[in-house]
């Protein structure tokens, strides 16, 4: 595997045009995720809206790896299901530590695929998780903090 | 005889490594650096033949070991041109030894006082400082830098960053990201002007500058080995005996005691004060190899060497489109450190992030580093998140610069292509 072919068209592309990306409210939780080795990092918000993903917005810095996987998150996970989107991370995370011998599944992963040749650089994976662990963190914090206000509703 | 590099490459078994089509071109040398054959050879006879413990063991074996770790220790106080060998503390690496300045010096620090550092530091000339803050309630200063990437004396004048309060100044001698060769002498002069001491990072000067830590100006100088064709696992702190003489331990242990009682304990003189538990003996070995060798070298020869690849380097690097140099753009008459950092970018300006071009220059050969080079501040005050690192010594080639400079034009290209 070439690193030109690991740096799919569909990843420059998204480099250079990062899909949803910029902070914007309401939100339900942010998290900060840093790479502190390389120095990416990336600050992303979920909003909620009952058990699907309203939006997902972010700021980053980093490579064109981080900051094209995180922008293709967003389009895969906004509007679907928390369910559905927790488990594309699964789905992704386990295509990234595949060391390229996982053949990824086009109809449900779409362009993360162009990520498969990550795979077999094993330096770089943790560059095209970082947005995804991002947006699973800060799932699970905007689902605890909707869960807390319906109690308090509720009581 | 006139310095061949090619001959000195042929004394250096992984230089000739291949990267799958292309020769390999090790342009990361301020990280660590490659280790020459007579090193490796020390210190596997050492374990071959000579292994045992130090100091305590009372059989041949131990005294030849014994002999051989001070005769490492000789050997680097003799290169950096100490008045004893006493005044020569190993330690892990530069981090420890700036840890162990940090922790000793600031022993009796106490809030009203102040730290000196500067922008330009690696984080192991920071982080330390920051942590000794913290504990004793001094406050940290530092240097700010031009938009040259030099020390800003005048803005710390205005300020009188040195002042009667500042017990401890803390500098780089030659900055890791920008190459600059700070003013020590001066700076030193200030410090002690008004009674503070000067510890010197001299972990990128010392394997390229002839050093001689009297005229240097400096009470403490940390530096390594691994950075100075020498193995991993061992750093020096060099200080001032008399000043050694009173500073309180860092690390407590075997070997650095002189009566230990349930009650309490003396402690022996330096360095051993400051070197608990089994030492790197190997290590001290290979590094004494090491101080041979760069000595049979020159290092005047070694800092000539350095400063005509860096000055070819910035001249070929800056004339690609899209590439900036940070900091000195040449070798002025202070000198520069063989670290050039630079940013790349696409002929449309798409910034190529470090990590994208490390991994086209890896694919090509070219061994460098991307990131922030434990130099986060830094990076922040030059408005960026990271940089591009490309490093040389003593063994660098012309051809290898060449190399590295096709490879930033392939791959400036190729993320422009989208364009």
């Amino acid at each position: 595997m070439s690193v030109e072919a690991m740096y799919a068209e569909i990843i420059l592309d998204h480099y250079r045009e990062k899909h949803h990306s910029g902070l914007r409210e309401p939100y339900g939780a942010q998290v900060q995720h840093v790479n502190p080795t390389c120095g990416d990092e990336v600050m992303l918000r979920v909003a909620l809206s009952g058990d699907r993903v309203a939006d997902v917005s972010y700021e980053g810095v980093g490579c064109s790896i981080s900051q094209a996987s995180t922008s293709v998150m967003t389009d895969l996970v906004i509007g679907r299901t928390v369910d559905e989107a927790l488990a594309l991370h699964e789905e992704f995370t386990r295509l990234m530590h595949g060391r390229g011998e996982i053949e990824p599944d086009e109809d449900r992963l779409e362009d993360a695929i162009a990520f498969a040749g990550v795979a077999k650089f094993p330096a770089r994976v943790k560059c095209a998780l970082l947005g995804w662990s991002a947006f699973k963190d800060a799932a699970a914090l905007a689902l605890a903090a909707d869960a807390a206000e319906s109690m308090k509703e509720s009581r | 005889m006139s310095y061949d590099v090619e001959l000195i490459r042929s004394d250096f078994p992984i230089l000739s490594r291949r990267v799958g089509d292309y020769p390999l071109a090790y342009l990361d040398s301020a990280n660590t650096s490659q280790k020459p054959q007579v090193v490796i050879d020390a210190m596997v006879d050492h374990y071959e033949r000579h292994n045992a413990n130090v100091a305590r063991a009372m059989h041949m074996l131990g005294a030849e070991a014994s002999a051989a770790y001070d005769a490492g220790r000789e050997k680097v106080a003799g290169f950096i041109g100490a008045n004893r060998t006493e005044e020569v503390v190993f330690t892990k690496n530069a981090s420890e030894a700036l840890n162990l300045a940090a922790h000793s010096l600031g022993a009796t620090l106490k809030p009203g006082d102040e730290v000196v550092i500067s922008v330009m530091e690696h984080h192991s000339n920071i982080v330390p400082w920051q942590l000794l803050c913290a504990r004793t309630g001094a406050t940290l200063r530092w240097f700010d830098i031009t938009d040259e990437g030099r020390l800003d004396l005048a803005k710390a004048a205005a300020e009188q960053l040195i002042n009667s309060n500042t017990r401890i100044v803390s500098l780089t001698w030659v900055s890791n990201v920008l190459g600059t060769v700070n003013p020590i002498a001066e700076i030193a002069a200030q410090a002690h002007a008004v009674g503070a001491v000067m510890v010197v990072d001299g972990s990128q000067a010392v394997p390229q500058l002839t050093t001689s830590v009297t005229g240097l100006g400096a009470d403490l100088v940390a530096f390594t080995g691994h950075k100075m064709v020498g193995p991993t696992g061992i750093g020096a702190l060099w200080g001032r005996y008399d000043l050694l003489a009173e500073l309180p331990p860092f690390l407590g242990g075997g070997e650095m005691i002189e009566i230990v009682k349930m009650g309490g304990s003396t402690f022996a003189p330096p360095p051993y004060r400051f070197e608990a538990g089994t030492p790197p003996i190997a290590q001290a070995v290979g590094l004494g190899a090491a101080a041979d060798y760069l000595g049979e070298l020159g290092m005047a020869d070694v800092a000539a060497h350095e400063a005509a690849i860096t000055s070819y380097a910035l001249r070929v690097l800056q004339q690609l489109d899209g590439l900036r140099v940070l900091g000195t753009t040449s070798v002025g008459p202070e000198g520069r450190g063989g670290a050039v950092s630079f940013t790349l970018a696409t002929r449309d300006g798409l910034d190529i992030h470090p990590h994208d071009v490390m991994t086209f220059l890896d694919s090509r050969g070219v061994a460098v580093r991307g990131g922030h080079h434990c130099a986060r501040p830094l990076h922040e005050r030059l408005g960026i998140t990271a940089s591009t690192r490309a490093s040389f010594y003593l063994y660098t080639l012309e051809r290898e610069i060449d190399q590295l400079v096709e490879a930033l034009n392939y791959t400036r290209d190729f993320f422009g292509r989208a364009a």
